[in-house]
């Protein structure tokens, strides 16, 4: 990564998930400047805290690896981590963004060999397992952060914890001394991909999310399931650490409803038909899955993956949305009530734990968004107004990771020919 | 009442769902249903009930026109608006609940003998007639529904509140012979026949 002059030929990606990482990669191996913009201390996004991807069920790190080995050994994107887009002015072909970043107090010299986070004594809920375990105050965000250096908590700021990370560091890392700077960046493009967050399952309150812990969202039962989360990839009960061996699925858990989410999520039923497959893989015919559906939209052509788990005979299927949850006091066991769909039979049914295959919200709403877009219902982002801003992958639509990385090549088709179109004009 | 009946199947045939659109108040909701199942789940008289809401829906679009007009599972609704709530479609599974069992109360097919059915037919007639509510001869008409006997042993159990109302003089037992009614009598019942025109004209009622 040089430190590239950024001119109204430079594209601009806001977003270092796989979108953005797809975006800017695509638009820099096409010989354009890229700056690639995170609010985190890491790229990667929410694809790295996956376990596995649906339907080959394999690991996201060799798709990562591949893409950063492909930004590492690329001279045309400038990654700037930590800060935030605030405000786009400008029009088509000539921007300029106002990113604002956030002190990292560790910088360029660290080596990520950990020995500030030895030295620090105070803990802080991981973001990166969903808030499920602690993280020391000084950590790296995971194992396959890019870039692969350390991050100081603020909480630690002027504490003697932070002292102590200071004098750990071999390397002179540690600055505490680190402000808030605000930049500007002129842009001829700018693509917009901040992605997607999980819906706030504790508003859908008849699941009682947050007041049953073994209630859990299908983003945090992916951590569970990863051998870097907060179990070491064992499914155990959120209340008292056992084995759940009889997991319910719960689909549409904010998603096709007019009081959380409008849209149909698309991923989650596939997310839980992957997950049924961590149960077999953790407890084979021990393992009891049962998924409550609505219907099953095992999207695109992913039918035969759907079929193939019909097939488990450790999966059952329920036609019905769950009307609510109770809680048995005594083992903490989530008991499930609803009527089956198929056959109007009520039932009342326990379970170890309960993941609830929770929707996609964008991550910045269309309204938040500091330039002149047309959004849907949803906040997910239509068009850009002025024909120069241009949104990719969850940011536009709730899509999985294949198709992301389809809408990103697609932004950067359409980027790539309004600064070609700047270059044109001054040349 | 018969007549009635007689000319909706005519009129509709076969298609119960269309005659459900066009003449049940909010019965345009019921194609939103997606068949989820919350509404059933989430009644808290949902045992009690022959079809819960999430089946009435389905047996409308199947043309189960008998089962449904003539079921008591609409006259169970209590009213308590959870399933309205959650629907995640938000349908007034309540509105049309009700919208259903007056339906059926006006083709002549809704159960004898239901107890809110006949709550309902004694509260209307009791109220619209002088524009006022007698609360006297209301409880006393539900007290003696069922006979002679019935009636005297409730009033009978109730003696002690009855003597009470009328210590405190919440209970006027002259209101038994003639009762107090509103100033304008006329003008309630001409905007009561208003409405009625009205809501005929809505729902494509014969007149």
């Amino acid at each position: 990564m040089t430190q590239a002059v950024a001119t109204n030929q430079t594209i601009l990606v806001v977003g270092g998930g796989i979108s953005g990482m797809t975006a800017a990669l695509e638009a820099a191996e096409c010989g354009k400047q890229v700056v690639l913009v995170e609010k985190l201390p890491t790229l990667g996004g929410r694809t790295a805290l996956l376990y596995r991807y649906f339907p080959k069920l394999c690991h996201p790190v060799c798709g990562l690896e591949i893409n950063l080995r492909r930004l590492r050994g690329n001279r045309n994107v400038r990654v700037i981590t930590m800060a935030e887009v605030t405000a786009i002015g400008g029009s088509r072909g000539d921007y300029t963004a106002t990113v604002k970043s956030s002190p990292r107090y560790v910088n360029e010299n660290c080596t990520a060999c950990g020995d500030c986070a030895r030295a620090v004594e105070s803990e802080i809920p991981n973001p990166y397992n969903y808030n499920l375990n602690k993280t020391k105050a000084a950590y790296l965000p995971h194992a396959m952060a890019f870039p692969q250096r350390y991050v100081i908590d603020p909480s630690i700021i002027g504490t003697p914890d932070a002292e102590r990370a200071k004098a750990a560091c071999k390397f002179g890392a540690v600055d505490l001394g680190m402000k808030e700077e605000t930049l500007q960046i002129k842009a001829g493009a700018v693509i917009w991909a901040t992605g997607w967050q999980p819906y706030d399952a504790a508003k859908i309150q008849p699941y009682g999310y947050g007041r049953f812990p073994n209630v859990i969202t299908s983003v945090e039962f992916e951590r569970l399931a990863d051998p870097h989360g907060p179990t070491g990839g064992k499914i155990l009960r959120p209340s008292d650490g056992k084995e759940a061996k009889n997991i319910a699925f719960i689909q549409c858990a904010g998603s096709r409803d007019e009081n959380h989410l409008r849209h149909c999520s698309r991923i989650c039923c596939m997310a839980s038909l992957k997950q049924t497959q961590y149960v077999r893989e953790a407890y084979g015919d021990e393992g009891r899955s049962t998924i409550y559906y609505i219907d099953i939209r095992a999207i695109d052509r992913f039918e035969d993956f759907y079929q193939k788990v019909q097939k488990d005979p450790t999966v059952k299927f329920v036609k019905s949305k769950v009307a609510r949850i109770a809680e048995d006091r005594a083992t903490r066991d989530p008991i499930l009530h609803g009527v089956d769909t198929e056959g109007y039979h009520r039932y009342e049914n326990s379970h170890d734990l309960v993941v609830l295959a929770i929707g996609m919200a964008p991550s910045v709403k269309g309204a938040d968004i500091p330039a002149e877009i047309i959004a849907d219902s949803s906040g997910f982002i239509e068009a850009g107004a002025n024909g120069g801003i241009f949104g990719a992958g969850c940011a536009t639509n709730a899509l999985d990771v294949n198709r992301s990385v389809q809408s990103a090549t697609a932004s950067v088709l359409r980027a790539v020919q309004v600064v070609n179109k700047v270059a044109r004009a001054e040349a | 009442m018969g007549d009635m009946n007689i000319q909706a199947i005519e009129q509709y045939r076969s298609d119960f769902l269309k005659e459900v659109e066009e003449r049940v108040e909010e019965g345009h909701w019921v194609k939103m249903c997606m068949q989820c199942g919350v509404c059933s789940g989430s009644c808290p008289f949902g045992p009690h009930w022959a079809h819960p809401p999430q089946e009435i829906f389905m047996m409308i679009r199947a043309g189960k026109r008998e089962e449904v007009l003539s079921s008591d599972s609409m006259w169970m609704c209590t009213s308590c608006y959870n399933c309205v709530v959650r629907c995640p479609r938000q349908l007034p599974i309540t509105q049309i609940m009700h919208g259903l069992a007056t339906y059926a109360h006006r083709l002549g097919l809704a159960p004898r003998n239901q107890p809110t059915r006949d709550f309902s037919i004694l509260f209307w007639e009791n109220c619209t007639k002088t524009g006022r509510v007698n609360e006297l001869k209301l409880t006393l008409g539900v007290y003696f529904r069922e006979g002679l006997m019935a009636g005297i042993k409730k009033a009978w159990n109730m003696r002690n509140i009855g003597f009470g109302l009328l210590l405190t003089k919440r209970l006027n037992p002259f209101e038994l012979f003639k009762g107090h009614a509103c100033k304008d009598q006329k003008g309630i019942h001409a905007m009561l026949k208003k409405a009625q025109e009205i809501e005929a004209r809505r729902h494509k009622l014969p007149a």
